[in-house]
């Protein structure tokens, strides 16, 4: 285990930021910790770096305990979210830092620092300022000036925040080849749930300062752990839903009341992409009009709006858009093909559950 | 010149908006302005140079080759010295605990960093005298124990430092508060002690700002009169520093020509401190603009 974090918590003052968190990291994992901001994952981060104390709990770093050990003495490399390259030196200076202050001889630096340049196709921008560089380039050589020490975990705040969208996907794919080539454990901290799910091999998921979820990618996604982490992983539509006579019902929708009492509300949600959609009024049992059209590229999100108001969205290939011949503003035809019982907020959930084969089916099947 | 007038109303006319001055009212506020400075800043340093040189350069350079003048040299030199040293080393303490941590006392702190701007120097030199003078409340006790305190060299250096008090420190806090953090915290992360971030990293970043604070603390510390007149109390040949000296020989001994030369020094002094000052405020601005985009970018 690389990093081990055992019933951590941490205060500022009154303010609880990260409260009982636990969770082990293994050598050579590439971790995102993703949440809304104020969610406490940078503190966690800063922690283990070294930069905040936690005021319970017990961190390892590699089996030992590291609470009470300094910053530097942690070997870590630590990329910030604003870079925070130092300003009056060049870039080779910047990169060679970690080791001057180590005080390894010149001749070792200086084929570390052109080791790492070349890596990070940085060559020739050795005698550049930060301010000189484009803020790729700055991205990259914070990740060098990190990694110069060969640390044993690289931690990154927000690390594509501060940089254009086609930038963004670039470092991101450079990331995971970076990760695949050093295999140096690696924990990034981003609010940006896509960004988690495809750099990452697992998530690391807080809302409020508390541990929501930890898994997969495809775990996280498909099998969440409580109505936020389904909810802040991809899109949901979210009802609630008053039990009457064995139905849960909203406006025209009614699922199966699954063991409520009458009376009694339910929370449910389902993914866009399970939502079914025809040109054709009855050929699935709901009725409503297709009020929005959003093209995204492959795919395309539609809204929908029933009689009575409710707004429901859904996803739908480009190709699967154009077989169905769906026009924005026309009545079309509806039903959820699953959806998943989210009760309320911090209970586990449920399993999903396949929508009863009604006669909407029955009619695609002719 | 003229020709400069002559060309500026194509200039004026060409980029004119709605919210600009006519081009007259405009050339009679430059020219009130330039007026006051060339009769109240521009003629009075001509005059000095020309009092001073008035009598040739051999009088000159036998002005300030007089004992008496060469002791108020060599004494402001060793003032200036001390004081900024230490206010170097109070200004750097003081600013770093502002700027980056906060502390019961810091508003207290940083209120009397500023008290000297708004005392009068004789008021700061009289505290001393109050303090350490014969009649003083530690004076029997230094008295008893041969220090010399006041009408020496301590006192002198004691009176400096508190008129320059502000300068290094009141420099350096708005600069390291805008670098913020961040970079320290990066230096510490890569394994470098405080110190070693201090000096390689934090002071860097405001080494222009530095040399300014330092460079008016300087200017001040060299030319000023009514504090260390207080305490010094002017013994000729022992505690007369260069502003002393003038007043001496212009006022006591009469040398018109002599406390002109001796004044050139200090006016000599003053061009140079501006020349640098210039130079050194575009370069902090470089340093501001520096941290300020960095901090942008967050």
């Amino acid at each position: 285990m690389s990093i081990e974090l055992k019933g951590i918590s941490k205060r500022f003052g009154d303010v609880s930021a990260v409260e009982n968190v636990s969770f082990s990291v293994g050598e050579g994992e590439l971790v995102a910790l993703l949440g809304p901001s104020g969610g406490g994952k940078t503190t966690v981060l800063r922690m283990i770096a070294g930069l905040e104390v936690p005021t319970s709990g017990e961190l390892l770093v590699r089996g030992q305990v590291v609470n009470d050990l300094p910053v530097q003495a942690r070997n870590i490399g630590f990329v910030f979210q604003g870079y925070a390259l130092f300003k009056t030196m060049n870039v080779f200076n910047n990169i060679a830092f970690g080791l001057s202050v180590r005080k390894r001889p010149k001749s070792e630096i200086a084929e570390r620092v052109e080791e790492l340049l070349r890596l990070f196709q940085l060559e020739g921008l050795g005698r550049r300022y930060p301010h000189q560089l484009s803020g790729g380039q700055r991205q990259r050589v914070a990740i060098a000036r990190a990694l110069a020490p060969r640390p044993s975990v690289l931690l990154l705040d927000e690390p594509f925040g501060a940089v254009d969208a086609k930038v963004r996907q670039e470092l991101r794919d450079w990331l995971v080849h970076l990760h695949d080539e050093l295999s140096v454990t690696t924990l990034f901290v981003t609010h940006d749930q896509e960004e988690a799910m495809e750099v990452s091999n697992r998530i690391v998921i807080f809302s409020r300062g508390r541990l929501e979820q930890i898994g997969t990618p495809r775990e996280v996604y498909e099998e969440p752990s409580n109505e936020f982490v389904a909810r802040f992983i991809g899109v949901m539509n979210v009802l609630e839903l008053k039990v009457q006579d064995g139905l849960a019902r909203h406006q025209e929708l009614s699922f199966p009341a699954h063991g409520v009492a009458d009376g009694g509300i339910l929370r449910l949600g389902f993914r866009p992409y399970a939502v079914q959609v025809s040109a054709e009024t009855t050929a699935y049992s709901h009725v409503a009009r297709l009020k929005h059209v959003y093209f995204l590229g492959v795919q395309l999100r539609l809204e929908l709006e029933t009689a009575s108001g409710l707004i429901l969205r859904a996803r739908i290939g480009k190709e699967e858009f154009r077989r169905l011949g769906l026009v924005e503003g026309r009545e079309v035809s509806f039903q959820i093909r699953e959806y998943r019982i989210l009760a309320r907020d911090g209970e586990p959930l449920g399993q999903e559950v396949r929508a009863l084969q009604s006669s909407a089916n029955f009619a695609e099947g002719i | 010149m003229s020709a400069i007038v002559r060309s500026r109303p194509a200039v004026v006319s060409k980029s004119r908006r709605g919210s600009d001055e006519s081009p007259w009212a405009r050339r009679m506020l430059i020219g009130v302005a330039m007026l006051f400075l060339a009769i109240f800043l521009v003629l009075p340093l001509v005059n000095v140079f020309v009092q001073a040189f008035g009598e040739g350069l051999g009088a000159y350079f036998q002005a300030l080759g007089h004992p008496d003048t060469r002791a108020a040299i060599l004494l402001t030199f060793v003032v200036a010295v001390c004081s900024v040293g230490l206010n170097l080393l109070f200004g750097l303490t003081a600013s770093w605990c502002i700027a980056k941590f906060q502390f019961p006392g810091r508003t207290l702190l940083l209120t009397l960093i500023d008290l000297p701007f708004s005392v009068s120097p004789v008021v700061a030199g009289l505290l001393y005298i109050v303090l350490f003078g014969r009649q003083g409340i530690l004076g029997p006790w230094l008295d008893e124990h041969d220090i010399h305190i006041v009408f020496a060299l301590p006192g002198i250096v004691l009176a400096t430092i508190f008129v320059t008090f502000p300068f290094v420190a009141r420099e350096l806090i708005p600069l390291l508060e805008s670098q913020g953090t961040e970079q320290e915290q990066a230096a510490l992360a890569l394994g470098a002690t405080g110190w070693q971030t201090y000096w390689r990293v934090t002071l860097p970043s405001v080494k222009w700002g530095l040399l300014y604070g330092v460079m008016l603390c300087n200017a001040r510390a060299m030319g000023e009169f009514g504090a260390v007149s207080v305490v010094s109390s002017g013994i000729t040949g022992q505690t007369d520093t260069i502003p002393l000296r003038v007043v001496k020989l212009d006022m006591g001994i009469a040398d018109h020509a002599a406390a002109f030369a001796v004044a050139s020094l200090l006016a000599f002094l003053a061009l140079v401190t501006l020349v640098l000052k210039t130079w050194l405020e575009r370069r902090q601005n470089r340093e501001l603009t520096l941290a300020s985009s960095n901090l942008n970018e967050h």
